[in-house]
């Protein structure tokens, strides 16, 4: 018999049953949609802790201030004082295979433009800064090495703060007030938006980094130092150097001491990675659970079917059908709601995903594999839990089931 | 294509006892003859009926199809002989119910392997030649008994068997449906079909060529044409 004349009668079985055979593909559906909404969201989480990291920028190590010890008891990290603008500057040249040095501190305040003001963080930057945030000037200019140097009060701010003390118009040229003292405006940062962390990144003041210290935040130790390497394979050796040449200079002798923290952005991703790839193969496997389920309501539903049409295998028997007539008959209909199911399970998993993060908050990422994995799953369900009722039908003895009430 | 049927038995057993359906069958029936089995309720026409249309096995004996032994054919080989040399018409018709009288004469075609243009074509003809094209496309619960019988026997023919097995086809008729079925009967035994009737009416009996009679398993009566006989 010909392979399509089975699919025909298949479809013609289940097209007569039509409440039966969507009951029957709803656990496929389900279980379908599940592993694709779950798996996204699982990849949506990744993608995000990978976007937040490598938004920092990419070879990146982050130089803290580290945790001091006060009698023995460790501080919190970057709270220590020890790290001063003339490590970073000998970072810078003593180090190589370095792009960028960028020392900075930062703290918040109240910036106020005539009778506007607005909650914000200052930061306290270097030129290269800009670099190592990719930040672009929209318009003015970017804090130069001479403002460095001369501490003078300007400031570049964020879009955010633009337009929340200036409005419209062009804040170039204007003065803020940030405690106090009045800081002219030499240029605007273009947009940048939302971090992958849901933070305003917009919403900044940057100033010289020698200003900030000794004119605004009287400090004179610097925060972080962001490093970045002039490529991936050489961030463990970068790293090991540093280590070595701040503990020299600040002649620390057992690496436990440490007053500082060396930061790997690569390796911290390559955990968080792992991490949510577990994620997402747990929630994955959770759904796929509700495949397997599906998979026997599958089952149950064609042995009803099979004992339901005793009758008709007889008559079909009886008329010349062999066993793999049959066989491929019942097979191909189990085979049928389970691509069928997977088929719209993949279409309302796929709506789900995108569905939960228009209006879920999650990001999710909507991937070829889970979609085909899971579609072969349940194929390969409906072939495996059709075997058996498709056999019993295939066995039936004619007559007996010709007699069949 | 001739029968030939020697030491058949049919036993089935029942809890510990043993019930002989068939008790030792010789039978020939040679090509193009059209016999007539009769016999009272429970003698074993249905069970000898279905051994020799291949739908099942005897117990012992030997059956020859064509001078093939049909025991040492396989469930596929017996399948494929009933599709391509036999012809079966049930008493109670034995029709799927939920597609059209056409699909329903095409069948034994799709296990034929004949393709869809073909079938319908030829599904088409017999129904035709049962005088039924009118209502190719009705669903045999829109049909009377006698047409549902009508389309059962166009199934049986479609694939052009050389023998018909019809097991009391008129058993469910009333006599105007049941005349009607005859003349078809008749018909096909003079292109040169073998048949091979069930009946419980002497009437009916009566047209065959042929007819024999069954009590407890056994033949008990072989008579020629016209010969009324006593079934009790
Ligand atoms: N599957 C079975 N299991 C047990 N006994 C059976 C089975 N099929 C038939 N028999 C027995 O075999 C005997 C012959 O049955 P069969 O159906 O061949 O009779 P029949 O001559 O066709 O009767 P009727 O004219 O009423 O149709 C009966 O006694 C019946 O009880
Ligand atoms: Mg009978």
């Amino acid at each position: 018999m010909l392979f399509n004349e089975s699919v025909i009668i298949a479809l013609k079985a289940l097209y007569s049953n039509k409440l039966r055979s969507i009951l029957t593909m709803l656990g496929i559906i389900i279980g379908v949609g599940a592993v694709i909404a779950m798996v996204s969201i699982g990849m949506g989480v990744r993608k995000k802790v990978q976007d937040s990291i490598s938004s920092l920028g990419s070879n990146m190590l982050i130089v803290q201030a580290g945790a001091p010890r006060v009698n023995g008891v460790r501080q919190a990290a970057g709270s220590g004082e020890n790290l001063k603008l003339d490590d970073s500057d000998a970072i810078k040249k003593k180090i190589k295979n370095i792009d960028y040095v960028a020392p900075s501190v930062q703290k918040a305040y109240q910036v106020v433009n005539g009778n506007q003001n607005w909650n914000t963080t200052v930061y306290g930057i270097t030129y290269e800064y800009m670099s190592i945030r990719s930040l672009t000037v929209n318009s003015g200019s970017f804090i130069s090495d001479n403002d460095i140097n001369t501490r003078t009060r300007v400031a570049v701010i964020g879009a955010t703060v633009a337009s929340n003390l200036f409005g419209s118009t062009n804040p170039v040229g204007k003065n803020i007030r940030i405690n106090n003292d009045p800081y002219k405006i030499i240029g605007v940062l273009d947009n940048k938006g939302q971090s992958a962390m849901g933070q305003d990144q917009d919403d900044c003041v940057l100033i010289p980094i020698t200003t900030a210290m000794e004119r605004l935040m009287a400090l004179t130790s610097i925060r972080t130092i962001n490093v970045q390497v002039s490529s991936a394979d050489k961030i463990d050796q970068v790293q090991a150097e540093i280590e070595t040449l701040l503990r020299q200079r600040h002649r620390i002798k057992n690496p436990a001491d440490d007053d500082f923290q060396v930061n790997n952005l690569t390796s911290i991703m390559e955990t968080m990675t792992s991490t949510t790839t577990m994620i997402t193969l747990l929630l994955g496997s959770i759904a796929a659970i509700s495949l397997v389920v599906g998979g026997i309501g599958i089952m149950n539903i064609m042995m009803v079917s099979v004992t339901e049409r005793t009758r008709e295998i007889g008559i079909r028997k009886a008329l010349g059908a062999t066993f793999n007539n049959i066989m491929m008959q019942f097979l191909i209909e189990s085979i049928v709601v389970s691509v069928l199911g997977g088929l719209v399970g993949i279409i309302i998993g796929c709506a789900s995903a995108m569905a939960i993060a228009q209006f879920g908050g999650f990001n999710t990422v909507i991937t070829l594999e889970p979609i085909l994995l899971s579609f072969f799953f349940s194929v390969g369900i409906g072939l495996f839990f059709g075997i058996y009722p498709a056999r019993k039908a295939a066995k039936l003895d004619p007559i007996e089931a010709l007699r069949y009430e | 294509m001739t029968i030939r049927l020697e030491g058949i038995k049919k036993i089935y057993q029942i809890g510990t006892q043993e019930v002989a359906a068939l008790n030792g069958i010789n039978l020939n029936i040679k090509k193009g003859e059209f016999a007539a089995l009769m016999g009272p309720s429970g003698s074993g026409k249905s069970t000898l009926m279905n051994i020799l249309g291949c739908l099942d096995r005897p117990t012992v004996g030997s059956y020859k199809l064509d001078g093939k032994e049909v025991a040492h054919l396989s469930d596929d080989d017996l399948a494929k002989t009933r599709n391509k040399k036999i012809g079966f018409v049930f008493q109670n018709f034995n029709l799927l119910s939920r597609i059209s009288a056409l699909d329903n004469v095409a069948l034994p075609l799709v296990y034929a392997g004949i393709g869809r243009k073909e079938r319908m074509e030829r599904a088409y003809h017999y129904l035709k030649a049962v005088g039924l094209d009118t209502r190719a496309d009705h669903q045999p619960n829109e049909l009377s008994g006698g047409q549902r019988q009508r389309v059962a026997i166009a199934r049986a023919l479609v694939n052009d068997p050389s023998i018909i097995m019809a097991d009391e086809p008129t058993g469910n008729l009333d006599t105007k449906s049941t005349k009607e079925i005859m003349n078809i009967f008749i018909d096909l035994h003079e292109q040169g079909k073998t048949i091979i009737l069930v009946t419980h009416e002497p009437e009916i009996a009566t047209c065959a060529s042929r007819q024999l009679l069954v009590r407890d398993g056994v033949i008990t009566r072989d008579a020629g044409k016209g010969e009324k006989m006593d079934v009790v």
